[in-house]
């Protein structure tokens, strides 16, 4: 459990975080634009700011009273920095022992965790020779290495390109859950939060506006996670093995879809769907004469106002999860749609998160 | 219109010229230690005749330097004998007109210490922290102060007290700035009223006949040869009234 | 005494010049290492003024600086009754300690400079990663800033220390040119060829030029060998 009230300036920049108190398992994410002080809270829940004042708690631990801060070398946190931050003097081993040698004793050995994260072949190469991915891959076994109580990321996919970000994400995701190490991972990217996130920290004008769930943050019909692409909804399920065509069920009996297996084992844990709104269409029967291979039986839950001429529809399907639609408001009216009633969401386009 | 004209012309070739405009001014290179006497000199001379004098002050050697290189003096007054000795040999001044205008006087002076009748007896007992002098190498005055100490009999026992100034002014500042109790300076140094020392402790002065005379010699130079102004300064600085000047300011005259 | 070439000249000056160049150059980096420090990460516009205040002794021509310092040093001056409260005694001015801290004034920003300039180009990340790596402030100091400012940490000490070694109107005034106490090798020179002994002043101009050509060779054949890429 983190919690506490803090502030801090940084030239023109005020953050007055307000009360917190965050759940610290799993990827906790703080989402905001940028400017609205996501770095600068990190900063000072890190205590790399000496400016930071206020009150912090860490599993009871006191981190932060008024201007006293535990040294940040002593909160034993791990960070990893958008652009890596690796010792340029030092090689990939040297980069890695430095961690090693002033950590406590157990957890992953170096040459283990550089083999997990892909990197043992390079352990001896300067670190300036390393591609942006392979950096960051460095920063973040360099980070789980000091045995970090609570693992700080910022912004750690921006730099890079969307191919380093492909592989990376799902790494992230693994170690997370391998390691079972707390995560307060900045974006700015909702495909991140959607991907990542147990629960999402948003922030404003330097302050926290709330704290939820991802699935309380998405049944926001304003969710600042809806971004130009649209509302998005995010489905959760297991994969099951490829059938004679090549595709594999997606979730339980009901609400199954298929889509085109995944490029890497996914080891029967559970999957996020990432499905827009404007992909998802509503009929009022089951059509069995058409290419849309995923049909889902869903009751209408809320029908949002008209906006920018479309309408947003919210539904749940048989296993209780929210699926949103986006159709016109002519649509509406001559479907006759109204909460409670049963109908059909034809998907599309659906591809898993990875 | 021709009549405005003429007039007009007149003034430009007169600015043009400064030969005939500037026909009552002398140009004169001295040393930096002589600075407040000569200026005193130059304004009572001017009073007097109405002919102005021009001072450039420097260090001997520079001022030597440049004359040889052909700066435009018409007098040169050096703080030692060897620099215009040297322009007299190089054919550089008027003929005959070599004299020594000042003999520097050394001074054993001390803010705190009774120099004026016990010199004896601090200089023996040698119980202060620091004796300043000017280095004997390269300054007349630090020859002179080595030569008193060694008359005294009390060289070899003030030695490792010594410190050496690279000029006189530069013993005198340790002087004045306390970092040497006592030490051998120049009279001249001393007795100005603007002087910092001015009134403050008490000086002893050795003998004339205990050092080689400090002398400083001038010449009338080749580009002022004939000259008359140039010659009536040197007659004005030599006449009683110079002479009370430069003795008022520290220094003796042979 | 030494003789070369049928010269003999006196080696106490060099050895004196030799341990007033180390003793100024250790304590420069004592001192010069914070003050850079916290002068490259001052963000109050009085940063100005105190660089200004460094830089000095690159503009006032050393007798003017050493004349303050001979008010400064003097038995009474300020810096002589600071340095009483911690049980200083004898006297600053011509002594090995006057021209340590002559020295010590005048290349300043010799040290300060390059110090400062390679503390600014320090990404302060690379500091941060460290702390959250659970190292202390001198770990940080040691492991990261450096290894990082070494080319700056070079410079200082080659400027400061050839510096030190040549300078002469500030050693001159606070010095008092005593010999065997304070007569360093640029003053002994001086005197060689105010006393018309020019073979002396060559022997031992020589011996600097080459002993200063050898420490500069060494310095940059360091920092070649050392060249790190930042970034």
């Amino acid at each position: 459990m983190l919690k506490g009230d803090l502030s801090l300036r940084q030239g023109d920049f005020q953050l007055e975080s307000g009360t917190f108190e965050l759940e610290t398992t799993g990827i906790t994410v703080l989402f905001g634009r940028s400017g609205s002080g996501k770095s600068t809270l990190l900063r000072a829940i890190t205590g790399l700011d000496k400016h930071t004042h206020g009150t912090l708690y860490f599993n009871g631990e006191r981190w932060q009273d008024g201007k006293w801060r535990l040294p940040t070398p002593r909160r034993d946190i791990g960070f990893v920095f958008q652009d890596a931050a690796l010792f340029p003097h030092l090689s990939v081993r040297g980069n890695l022992e430095y961690a090693v040698r002033r950590a406590p004793s157990g957890g992953a050995s170096l040459n283990e965790l550089a083999e997990r994260v892909g990197i043992a072949h390079k352990l001896d190469q300067s670190v300036t020779t390393l591609s942006g991915g392979e950096k960051q891959r460095v920063a973040i076994a360099r980070a789980l290495l000091s045995r970090p109580r609570l693992l700080c990321m910022d912004e750690p996919l921006s730099a890079l390109d969307w191919r380093a970000k492909g592989e990376l994400l799902p790494l992230i995701e693994e170690l997370a859950r391998e390691t079972g190490v707390p995560i307060l991972y900045i974006t700015h990217a909702p495909i991140e939060v959607e991907r990542l996130a147990a629960r999402v920290v948003f922030m404003a004008a330097g302050r926290i506006e709330r704290i939820e769930t991802l699935r309380e943050a998405l049944e926001r019909p304003d969710s600042p996670l809806f971004d130009e692409e649209g509302p998005v909804s995010v489905l959760e399920g297991r994969l099951g093995v490829p059938n004679e065509h090549g595709l594999c069920a997606f979730g339980e009996e009901g609400e199954r879809l298929w889509l085109a297996p995944p490029t890497h084992s996914t080891d029967g844990r559970p999957q996020r769907l990432r499905i827009l709104a404007r992909d998802v269409s509503l009929a009022l029967d089951d059509p069995s004469r058409i290419s849309i291979l995923n049909h889902l039986p869903v009751s209408i839950e809320r029908i949002e106002p008209v906006k920018e001429g479309r309408v947003t529809v919210a539904t749940r399907t048989a296993g209780g999860q929210l699926l949103l639609a986006e159709i016109t408001p002519w649509s509406l009216a001559r479907l006759d749609l109204v909460p409670g009633r049963l109908v059909y969401a034809l998907i599309k386009s659906v591809a898993l998160m990875e | 219109m021709k009549k405005l004209l003429a007039p007009v012309l007149a003034a430009v070739v007169a600015l043009a010229s400064p030969a005939i405009v500037l026909a009552d001014t002398l140009n004169a290179a001295v040393a930096a230690n002589f600075t407040k006497t000569i200026e005193e000199i130059g304004a009572a001379f001017k009073e007097k005749t109405g002919h102005e004098v021009k001072f450039s002050f420097g260090p001997t050697g520079k001022l030597y330097a440049q004359i040889k290189n052909g700066a435009p003096f018409d007098l040169f007054f050096a703080a030692d004998t060897d620099k215009p000795e040297m322009l007299v040999k190089e054919g550089l001044v008027k003929e005959g007109s070599y004299f020594v205008y000042a003999q520097g006087v050394l001074a054993l002076y001390s803010p705190s210490l009774p120099v004026k009748e016990g010199y004896k007896d601090v200089l023996g007992k040698a119980e202060f922290a620091h004796l300043s002098i000017a280095n004997p190498k390269t300054a007349p005055y630090g020859a002179a102060a080595e030569e008193v100490l060694k008359k005294l009999g009390v060289y070899d026992t003030v030695k490792p007290k010594i410190v050496n100034g690279e000029s006189i002014a530069h013993a005198f500042q340790y002087v004045q700035t306390g970092n040497a109790p006592l030490g051998f300076v120049a009279l001249s140094q001393i007795v100005d009223p603007q002087s910092p020392a001015y009134g403050k402790g008490e000086y002893w002065l050795p003998g004339q006949d205990m050092y080689a005379p400090i002398n400083q010699g001038a010449v009338i130079l080749k580009r002022a040869e004939n000259n008359p102004v140039a010659q009536q300064f040197i007659d004005y600085l030599r006449s009683d009234e110079g002479r009370k000047v430069i003795e008022r300011y520290g220094y003796s005259i042979p | 005494m030494i003789e070369l070439f049928g010269i003999s000249v006196s080696t106490q000056p060099i050895w004196l010049t030799f341990k007033v160049a180390v003793t100024t150059t250790v304590i420069l980096l004592l001192v010069g290492t914070p003050l850079a420090w916290w002068l490259a990460h001052m963000r109050s516009s009085f940063k100005i003024v105190l660089e200004a205040l460094v830089a000095l002794p690159l503009v006032l021509p050393p007798t003017v600086l050493g004349f303050y310092l001979l008010i400064a040093m003097n038995p009474n001056g300020a810096l002589t009754q600071f340095l009483r409260l911690f049980g200083f005694e004898g006297q600053l001015t011509f002594s090995f300690t006057g021209l340590v801290i002559g020295s010590v004034f005048y290349s300043l920003p010799f040290a300060v400079q390059p110090l400062m300039h390679a503390f600014e180009a320090l990404p302060m990340r690379l500091l941060d990663a460290a702390a959250t790596l659970r190292a202390g402030v001198l770990d940080r100091f040691f492991t990261v800033v450096v290894p990082l400012a070494r080319r700056g940490i070079l410079v200082a000490m080659t400027l400061t220390f050839a510096h030190t070694v040549g300078e002469f109107g500030v050693v001159l005034m606070v010095g008092g040119n005593v010999p065997e106490v304070t007569r360093m090798v640029s003053i002994a020179i001086f005197d060689h060829v105010e006393s018309l002994e020019y073979a002396e002043a060559h022997l031992l101009s020589g011996m600097m030029l080459l002993f200063s050509v050898a420490v500069l060779m060494l310095v940059y054949g360091i920092n070649r060998r050392f060249a790190v890429k930042v970034g």
